[in-house]
């Protein structure tokens, strides 16, 4: 089970960074989520992966039963979801102002802050 | 403690049974009174007169306690907090060594020095976007990261001040703002899902995110994936601190905002990723990092001279301050290369100055604009013959920025120097010497051209001193003229920092406090 989501983890990572090297913002957002999932895979998997025991002590016990799942990397992946979500949130807004603001959403055409025709620094007095 | 029947539990094995001593809050206090001030700001956000105010006494309060957290830390040795009483490693523990408390001291002397700064340049529609609210949140994600013993709590500081940043960083959505924001912030988002990617790699070898508790385990680790591990928080960490192949959105962003703005993101935000390095990095990974050494080596001495070559190149002034950062973050990672308690206590020195340094270059810059209307340096000029004082003071932060005396860019530069001649690294000694140098040049010539040029405009009268904008600039330059002169305290604390980042057993003591939970 560990062997197969591990194959899926490499298979979303290789497509975040595929998405990610293109020019066009869209594209790159997906590629933002995409890796987003990736990490949040990433970690489920590298917290062991157990069946059917829920990480809940029963009435009258003190202690979890044995073989029980680890709750600690899904606590991790909740606060990286909803980081990675406001996020996400956030540059969805940023590329469409980008678009209206800029006319483009290649990044090879937003050189409004560097500009291509930056003058040189004065080379005299 | 697979107990299946109802016996009474001793809670004293996974809870600290005493109450937290009153004097211990302190080490969580900066980021709870952050966060509650800057929730408080966003509940007031109709009513941006009461903003200034209520931001510089909670920041002066930040000054106050992080003043204490570091008299207490050196009183006794680090502090330990846990959260929740857990017993580490089980809850989230803040633990603050000499070095945590150091940065975060200085971290508030300048957020509170841009806060005031901000009254003069932060406009009503910019006060009602809610700058002030985000100033403070973006310092709890600071003081956080400084305080927190605990990986994965240091990720998720990382990103509480990456979002306040983004906030920071397009207020008043003018179009460069937006550019520049886009850049930055995909680029500083990947950087941390890195860290991300490394923390949960390390959280599935070893089973632990408690700093202390890593640091015992990775020392008796074998067969782990360690060196995969330690370039995935290198790559993350420079990302962050902005070093050289992983640099180009900082340049590509610090100029758009306003200059408040950028001199508080000079001044701390890529500090971060070197302290994060020195945390992670030399604590953790010690035999990782050396290792290493020669790729960090390499990586620190083409930032810092292709930073300064492009300080030369420019002809906006913020560009030219941002390369300046640029040149200093290679000057900390030299220090991190060289890895002995005199390179890493040069590389905290030059971290402290820096911070100082670089908020107070992005205010001069600032002041400059406004008192000429020009940001570039073709067409600025006549400060001086406006001026002179603030001339006077300008010079003394480009001496201090350059690494010249008697200020204290020097003092950093010096050991740094000694410390790579002493293991061999002449062309690392070099390469700062030839950095310090070219930037000597080109703040040289700014204030050849902005204060001695007279203006080609001619200005108005001598402009009347606004203390408000001057009055941060004169307390940072009095600060660094300060370190400058009296050396000693802060190479103390740098050295004491660098001991604790090396030798972390009294860190480990404070979270382990009888040695147990292995």
């Amino acid at each position: 089970m560990e062997v197969l989501l591990s194959v899926l983890v490499g298979a979303f990572f290789a497509a975040a960074i595929y998405l990610i090297l293109s020019k066009h913002s869209v594209r790159m957002l997906l590629g933002i989520a995409i890796l987003g999932n990736a990490v949040n895979l990433l970690i489920f998997t590298g917290g062991r992966l157990t069946r059917e025991v829920p990480p809940i002590i029963g009435k009258g016990l003190d202690a979890l039963p044995p073989g029980t799942a680890n709750p600690l990397p899904q606590a991790l992946i909740l606060t990286a979801i909803v980081i990675s979500f406001s996020f996400f949130a956030f540059l969805l807004v940023l590329t469409y102002r980008a678009y209206q603001e800029l006319g483009t959403d290649n990044t090879d055409e937003m050189r409004l802050a560097e500009p291509k025709d930056d003058p040189m620094p004065p080379l005299g007095y | 403690m697979a107990a299946t029947t109802s016996t009474p539990v001793d809670l004293s094995a996974a809870l600290v049974m005493t109450p937290t001593a009153l004097a211990d809050w302190l080490v969580v206090l900066p980021p709870a009174l952050m966060i509650g001030l800057g929730a408080v700001l966003m509940m007031l956000r109709h009513r941006i007169r009461l903003h200034g105010p209520i931001a510089i006494a909670g920041l002066a309060l930040l000054v106050l306690i992080d003043a204490l957290l570091l008299w207490k830390v050196l009183a006794e040795g680090p502090v330990t907090m846990v959260m929740g009483r857990w017993l580490p490693p089980f809850g989230i523990a803040f633990s603050v060594d000499v070095f945590g408390a150091v940065m975060a001291l200085v971290s508030a002397v300048v957020a509170l020095a841009a806060a005031v700064a901000a009254l003069s340049d932060i406009s009503d529609s910019g006060l009602r976007y809610g700058f002030f609210p985000f100033l403070l949140l973006l310092m709890a994600g600071v003081s956080g990261a400084f305080l927190t013993g605990d990986i994965f709590n240091l990720y998720v500081w990382f990103e509480v001040l990456l979002i306040s940043s983004f906030g920071l960083l397009i207020l008043g959505s003018e179009r460069e703002q937006i550019d520049g924001a886009m850049k930055y912030a995909v680029l500083n988002l990947l950087g941390t899902t890195f860290f991300l990617i490394a923390v949960g790699y390390l959280y599935a070898v070893f089973g632990t995110l408690n700093m202390a508790d890593l640091v015992l385990k990775v020392r008796s680790a074998s067969g782990a994936p360690l060196m995969t591990l330690s370039a995935l928080f290198i790559l993350a960490f420079a990302m962050k601190a902005a070093a050289f192949p992983v640099n180009f959105w900082l340049p590509a962003s610090y100029h758009t905002p306003r200059i408040t703005v950028s001199a508080l993101f000079g001044g701390l935000l890529t500090k971060i990723g070197i302290y994060a390095l020195l945390r992670v990095m030399v604590m953790l990974f010690p035999l990782q990092t050396e290792e290493l050494s020669l790729v960090v080596a390499v990586v620190a001495a083409l930032t810092m001279v292709l930073a300064a070559l492009s300080m030369i190149a420019q002809n906006d002034l913020r560009r030219l301050a941002g390369y300046a950062v640029i040149a200093g973050i290679g000057n900390m990672m030299a220090g991190i290369a060289i890895g002995s308690v005199a390179g890493l206590s040069g590389a905290i020195f030059y971290a402290l100055h820096s911070i100082l340094a670089m908020t107070a270059l992005y205010l001069v810059i600032g002041r400059a604009a406004a008192l000429t209307g020009q940001w570039t340096l073709q067409s600025i000029g006549g400060i001086y013959a406006r001026q002179p004082g603030f001339a006077f003071v300008s010079l003394a932060l480009f001496f201090a920025v350059a690494g010249l005396p008697p200020f204290s860019g020097l003092w950093p530069k010096i050991v740094l120097v000694k410390a790579s001649l002493d293991i061999g690294a002449w062309w690392l000694a070099g390469s700062i010497l030839l950095s310090g140098f070219l930037s000597t040049i080109a703040l040289g010539r700014v204030f050849l051209f902005a204060y001695w040029r007279p203006a080609a405009v001619p200005l108005a009268v001598p402009a009347r001193l606004d203390w408000r904008a001057f009055g941060p600039i004169l307390a940072l330059v009095l600060l660094i003229t300060g370190f400058g002169l009296f050396p000693e305290w802060p190479l103390a604390l740098s050295q004491q920092a660098a001991g604790g980042l090396l030798d972390p057993s009294a860190y480990i003591g404070s979270v382990f406090p009888t040695g147990g939970a292995q």
